[in-house]
């Protein structure tokens, strides 16, 4: 029971707390480049989370049973973007011989994730915060859920804002940080109630 | 294309085509590591000394790596002086190292290292790559250090981990805090557009040309959100 705590805790705070877009600053690139639409954003989410579930699986692996005995920690830098370059290729390619339809949907955005820098975060903070194989893939699946979350709520704001009349020098980037500026604030808040919460 | 004279490839990267402000490249360790000064200048210096490296190396490989697996080539040269620069710091200023956490080994993925690359020390010679690299490490440097001044000084009373006596009492914390950089960041993007009015090149939206993803997405949504800019 202890250890399904511990699991809930970690799920949580990943994806509230921590939320790797929000709060630690990971693959904000997409989150600001796909969130115009909604359909878009929220592929983009399932694709990451897909992916970054999926760089856990074959990362932690590689780092406890290949890099770690032989002693060859300094490679993990290499080593992941590698694993997570060709993981992704894979993924298309795969992808486009067996399901066309999830190819059509997703497809678009799986050369995009390579370059995320959440999935090889996500890979890279796995290993350092020393959580064991289960604990690394909820929280890959924690931060995966709250990049999604992220994305879905920003493409709302998103839509809004088209909607409004924006001084002529916000117009663009400047605006669209600004808002997200605000997601970040709302999601500070929520992070106080999370860690009252679990204590 | 017109060839710009090497003064001005130094200079582009710079002002002109600042990578952080006006590019909109490598927005995640903008925002991330700018809470104090000393952090964005050790993160501005680790990136320039992994641009020069790998822009000088692409560039004089770029007869020899082939054109459809250039990509994942370069990523293994940057991962490459990316894991050096690492080891370096982690060796000698270890306070650092401690700061940067993550974000220093996340440089690979760093959109402005690939992005110059695949635009620049792919197509140049050498000393002109160098030059580039040179030029937009210094102007990201510049760009994080004045991000991070602003947010360490009126957020946090203190410049570069040295306390400001008078600004104690009137900390506004928001700003070393997560949505505080969102925000100076926006108004420091709007600030350099109105300064620039005219004289920078139309790449106010999040260019696809520096997106080492570009070329393999050329139908996708990326390559609409680019007829859209």
């Amino acid at each position: 029971m202890e250890g399904f705590k511990s699991l809930v805790v970690i799920l949580l705070s990943s994806v509230l707390v921590n939320n790797y877009v929000l709060a630690r600053f990971l693959g904000i690139c997409p989150f600001l480049g796909v969130s115009k639409k909604l359909d878009q954003a929220a592929g983009m989410g399932i694709s990451v989370t897909a992916v970054m579930l999926l760089a856990t699986l074959v990362t932690w692996p590689i780092q406890h049973f290949i890099l770690d005995p032989f002693e060859l920690g300094y490679l993990q830098t290499i080593v992941f973007i590698l694993v997570i370059a060709s993981l992704v290729q894979m993924l298309e390619v795969i992808l486009k011989k067996f399901s066309p339809a999830l190819h059509r949907g997703l497809g678009v955005y799986l050369p995009l994730i390579t370059t995320n820098c959440a999935v090889l975060g996500v890979a890279i903070n796995n290993i350092t915060d020393g959580y064991n194989f289960v604990e690394s893939l909820v929280s890959s699946l924690g931060c995966g859920l709250g990049f999604l979350l992220a994305m879905v709520l920003f493409s709302g704001m998103r839509s809004r804002i088209d909607e409004t009349e924006v001084p002529k020098n916000f117009r663009g980037v400047a605006i669209t940080l600004i808002a997200a500026s605000f997601l970040s604030l709302a999601f500070m808040g929520l992070a106080e109630i999370v860690n009252n919460l679990i204590g | 294309m017109k060839k710009d004279g090497n003064l001005s490839v130094l200079l582009n990267g710079i002002i002109k085509e600042n990578p952080t402000l006006v590019l909109i490249l490598g927005t995640c360790p903008t925002l991330a590591t700018t809470t104090n000064v000393f952090g964005a200048f050790g993160m501005g210096v680790a990136t320039l000394a992994v641009l020069i490296c790998s822009n000088i190396l692409i560039s004089l490989l770029r007869r020899v790596i082939p054109d459809n697996v250039r990509i994942p080539c370069y990523i293994v040269i940057i991962a490459g002086f990316v894991t050096i620069v690492q080891m370096l710091v982690h060796a000698f200023i270890p306070d650092l190292y401690d700061m940067l956490g993550v974000y220093l080994a996340l440089i690979v993925v760093n959109c402005i290292i690939l992005g110059r690359a695949e635009m620049f020390a792919g197509k140049n010679s050498v000393g002109r790559s160098a030059l580039d690299g040179l030029g937009m490490g210094i102007g990201f440097t510049l760009a994080l250090c004045s991000m991070a001044a602003i947010r360490e000084v009126f957020g946090a009373a203190s410049f570069a981990g040295i306390a400001i006596p008078a600004l104690e009492n009137y900390k506004i914390e928001f700003l070393v805090k997560a949505p505080g950089g969102m925000l100076v960041y926006g108004l420091l993007i709007a600030l350099v557009g109105i300064i620039t009015a005219g004289k920078a090149p139309k790449k106010k939206s999040f260019s696809c040309a520096g997106c080492p993803g570009a070329h393999i997405c050329g139908s996708s949504d990326c390559a609409k959100g680019k007829e859209e800019a």
